[in-house]
């Protein structure tokens, strides 16, 4: 099975499996999941250990402002929801709508990620620097680590629709649709954990 | 040239060796003036700050650019050979994981060249390392260069579990895996979860160090404990990802050169799931003395000691392969059965230690030094020397001189008991480890100089071994499919090096020890599960190097604030990734009737 079978547009049924390749991309990026895994579990372990210090600067209580991260959180995972769409799309074999609903996943990302440089900015504003106390600098780090990997989502998908534009959805395009999809829904389910240990556990202390 | 832009996983690995080689000829260069300065009380040969600087730059490197990266050769060498596979299941982040563990682990040796040296020991326990008490640059080439070489680690614990769970050939079920595979799916499995732990405390402690972060400065409500967690949650992990390959590689050179299967395959399998599991557990034995409390003490004492018992099966699951076969005492299986006693002293060594009460008497003592050396070098190094003796002929179609071959054995393994033998006593009499010089007349002086004689002559061996490798250089290529005559995974049943493509045909496995199965009825050669056909090749590319280079570039603009330059060297590494996404690599195929001239790799 190599990847001449389907250039004539015949797509199988989940083109996104349907090499060795593709396989092994799928499997090898399980893999790496599990790895990013034990990275933000170990950096939620340095924040829940160092939450309580926070030196001279505020405390999460004083800053977080609830409303405004539940207004990310939505955001964020509607966008999973579209990058769903996008896979259904994919499956139905219509680039189409596929690449309509990436575009809208993205353009979700970009509001998230609009939303934290804002957020970020509020809370430099009132004394709460990388540098203020170990909460902060855990904050951040967490955080940030994720919005990093929103950004980096957001280029990448991009970057998919290129190649789709380019060379259409095939055997080889397909995997990168659907992996980049997994990894979407990946760092949404991270945000819930961190909405949840950071900003909730935050305001009742 | 070829060499910087090869894809394959033969070559990668002897690539792997090379370069594990050279920073194992650096990590004892450093052993041995370590042992010439403590050779006698009161020495003067290297100053306290420089012997800081020693043992920081040998344990690291020992570690991390020569073991991990030679395990590493083996690996690439033998494992798509065992399990009869093409390639890896990713070629192009083997070859990029290979050139950024070569810059990291570059960048990390640069430092001894830039005036400042990482001081504050393998484990970098702050505050020691924090920027508080280490304002120089050395600890960030520790951080830096552990953190680009890792990349290279994980990539290649991916590829790997990737690599055995699809790309096995026909019949090939997990349950008839040699042991060296499996025991290379279990480790490439404790990197995954062991090392993004590593790295998030190297980004954290690079952010205090950098970025004026909190994380560690105690001052700021940062924790010292905190990197001792993370340390040792990735460390006691990892001194598994070193060990297990180790096992995997006894397993198989003892039970070929004992003519024999492999006594309890099943129970060796479980006991390695078991161990690496464990593993996971057992962190805080390395902190009894950090003061967690009796009960996290107890907890851990307990948890330490039930990984003696999956090791005392493999032990005697070893034991029983060599009872009663007709064994041949060639070099590699020497080393596998030296193995045997050596290790099994460092793990009863290990259950000292692992008894918290006793553990506040040996800690930071030179009885520590012992156990490790123990366990890593009498275990993982002989396990190298064995693996490397034995698929010599394999990797590079010469064999390797028997002669030198025992020698080598011979003076590595007196010149290791000698150095490390006395050391327990030394600690048990309390000699402090990671200290410069001691005073004479306490009971030290002997012994030092008996320990600082043994590193010699393990020097000795390792020349020894250099020499034989220049030696069978100069020879023709003559070594056949199945060198050993007794070979018995798939292995052995292609040329010797393999061809670019490795098998003609995937081979169809039938059992347990695939190509003993076959010989044993008769045959000369494995059932093809495929017909001959055209060959699907990846292409070559030098991606990887370049964005290495990149990271490397990087990693220095950040060290010194240069953050034109640190930007840069991100933006060669993330435009090859760009390059990488837009063109597809379609690669080339090999045709039947160029298969039969037998490429060479
Ligand atoms: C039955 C098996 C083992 C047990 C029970 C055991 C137990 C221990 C304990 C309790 C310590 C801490 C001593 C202290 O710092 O006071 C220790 C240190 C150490 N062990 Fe083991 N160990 C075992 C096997 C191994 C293996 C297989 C390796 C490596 C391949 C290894 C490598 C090390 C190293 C490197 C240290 C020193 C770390 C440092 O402080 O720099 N051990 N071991
Ligand atoms: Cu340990």
């Amino acid at each position: 099975m190599s990847s001449h079978d389907h250039v004539d547009g015949h797509l199988p049924h989940e083109p996104e499996k349907a090499t060795l390749q593709a396989r092994n991309n799928i499997l090898g990026f399980w893999l790496f999941l599990g790895a990013e895994t034990v990275l933000f579990g170990t950096l939620f372990s340095a924040f829940l250990a160092l939450r309580h210090n926070i030196g001279d600067g505020p405390s999460a209580n004083e800053i977080f402002q609830l409303p405004m991260v539940f207004a990310a959180t939505m955001i964020l995972l509607t966008s999973s929801l579209t990058s769903v769409f996008a896979v259904q799309a994919l499956h139905q074999h219509k680039k189409k709508a596929m690449v309509g609903w990436l575009i809208v996943t993205i353009v979700l990302g970009l509001s998230f990620l609009g939303l934290e440089i804002y957020e970020f900015f509020e809370y430099v504003h009132e004394g709460h620097k990388f540098t203020t106390s170990a909460f902060s600098s855990s904050f951040y780090t967490l955080v940030g680590f994720h919005g990093a990997h929103v950004a980096f989502g957001v280029v990448w998908i991009s970057m998919i629709i290129g190649q789709i534009f380019k060379k259409g959805l095939t055997v080889v395009t397909a995997p990168k649709v659907y992996i980049s999809a997994i990894y979407w829904h990946f760092i949404d389910v991270v945000w819930v954990f961190i909405f949840t240990v950071v900003y909730l556990m935050g305001k009742v202390g | 040239m070829d060499w910087l832009t090869t894809v394959d996983h033969k070559k990668i690995g002897i690539l792997y060796m090379i370069a594990g080689g050279f920073f194992f000829l650096i990590g004892g260069l450093e052993a041995i003036i370590i042992r010439v300065q403590l050779m006698k009380p009161m020495n003067d040969v290297v100053a306290g700050d420089t012997f800081n600087e020693l043992i920081t730059m040998h344990g690291t490197t020992m570690i991390f650019l020569a073991a991990m990266p030679l395990l590493f050769a083996l690996m690439n060498a033998v494992i798509p050979l065992q399990i009869g596979a093409r390639d890896v299941a990713f070629p192009f982040l083997n070859s990029l994981g290979f050139w950024t563990f070569f810059f990291g682990g570059l960048l990390l040796n640069l430092s001894w060249f830039a005036g400042t040296v990482p001081d504050a020991g393998w484990t970098s326990y702050v505050p020691l390392a924090g920027p508080t008490f280490n304002s120089g640059h050395g600890v960030d080439y520790y951080v830096i260069g552990l953190q680009i070489a890792g990349i290279g680690t994980l990539l290649g614990g991916i590829n790997f579990m990737a690599t055995i769970i699809n790309m096995r050939a026909p019949g090939l079920t997990f349950m008839r895996l040699p042991m060296f595979t499996w025991s290379i799916f279990i480790t490439s499995a404790l990197i995954v979860f062991a090392f993004p732990v590593l790295t998030v405390g190297l980004v954290a402690i690079m952010f205090d160090r950098l970025f004026q972060a909190n994380f560690f400065e105690v001052a700021n409500g940062g924790s010292g404990v905190l990197w001792e967690h993370i340390f040792w949650v990735f460390g006691h992990p990892e001194v598994y990802i070193l060990i297990l390959p180790a096992f995997g590689i006894i397993s198989e050179v003892v039970s070929t050169f004992s003519r024999k299967r492999l006594f309890g395959y099943s129970s060796m399998v479980f006991a390695t799931v078991l161990i690496a599991f464990l593993g996971f557990m057992v962190w805080a034995h390395h902190m009894f003395t950090t003061g967690l409390g009796p009960v996290a003490n107890g907890l851990f004492s307990i948890a330490t000691m039930l990984i003696a018992v999956p090791t005392g099966v493999k032990i005697f699951n070893w034991l029983f392969t060599l009872w009663g076969g007709s064994i041949r005492f060639t070099t590699a299986n020497l080393f596998g059965i030296g193995f045997i006693p050596t290790f099994v002293m460092g793990g009863v060594t290990g259950v000292m230690l692992a008894s918290a009460p006793a553990d506040f008497q040996y800690h930071d003592s030179y009885f520590v030094v012992a156990h490790f050396h123990y366990v890593i070098v009498g275990g993982l190094v002989f396990g190298i020397f064995a693996g490397l003796h034995y698929w010599w002929p394999k990797m590079f179609g010469r064999m390797l001189n028997e002669t030198i071959g025992k020698i080598t054995f011979w003076t590595f393994f007196i010149g290791f008991h000698l150095t490390f033998f006395v050391q327990h006593f030394l600690g048990l009499l309390g000699m402090p480890r990671r200290v410069y010089t001691y005073l004479g007349g306490q009971g030290y002086d002997d012994m030092n100089m008996i320990s600082t004689v043994g590193a010699f002559l393990m020097g000795v061996g390792t020349i020894a071994f250099l020499l034989n490798v220049f030696i069978t250089w100069a020879k023709p290529r003559n070594a056949t499919n199945d060198p050993w005559e007794d070979g018995r995974s798939l292995e052995w049943t292609i040329p010797s090096p393999p061809p670019e493509y490795n098998f003609q045909q995937t081979p169809l496995v039938r059992g347990y020890d695939a190509w003993w199965k076959e010989k044993m009825e008769g045959k000369t050669a494995m059932t093809p599960a495929e017909p001959i056909g055209s060959i699907h090749m990846p292409s070559p590319s030098i991606l990887p190097l370049i964005m290495s280079i990149g990271l490397f570039i990087a990693g220095f603009g950040f060290m010194y604030d240069h953050l034109l330059v640190a930007g840069g060297g991100l933006v060669i590494t993330f435009g090859c990734m760009v390059i990488r996404s837009l063109f597809d690599d379609h690669g080339y195929h090999i045709e039947p009737e160029d298969q039969e001239k037998g490429v060479k790799a």
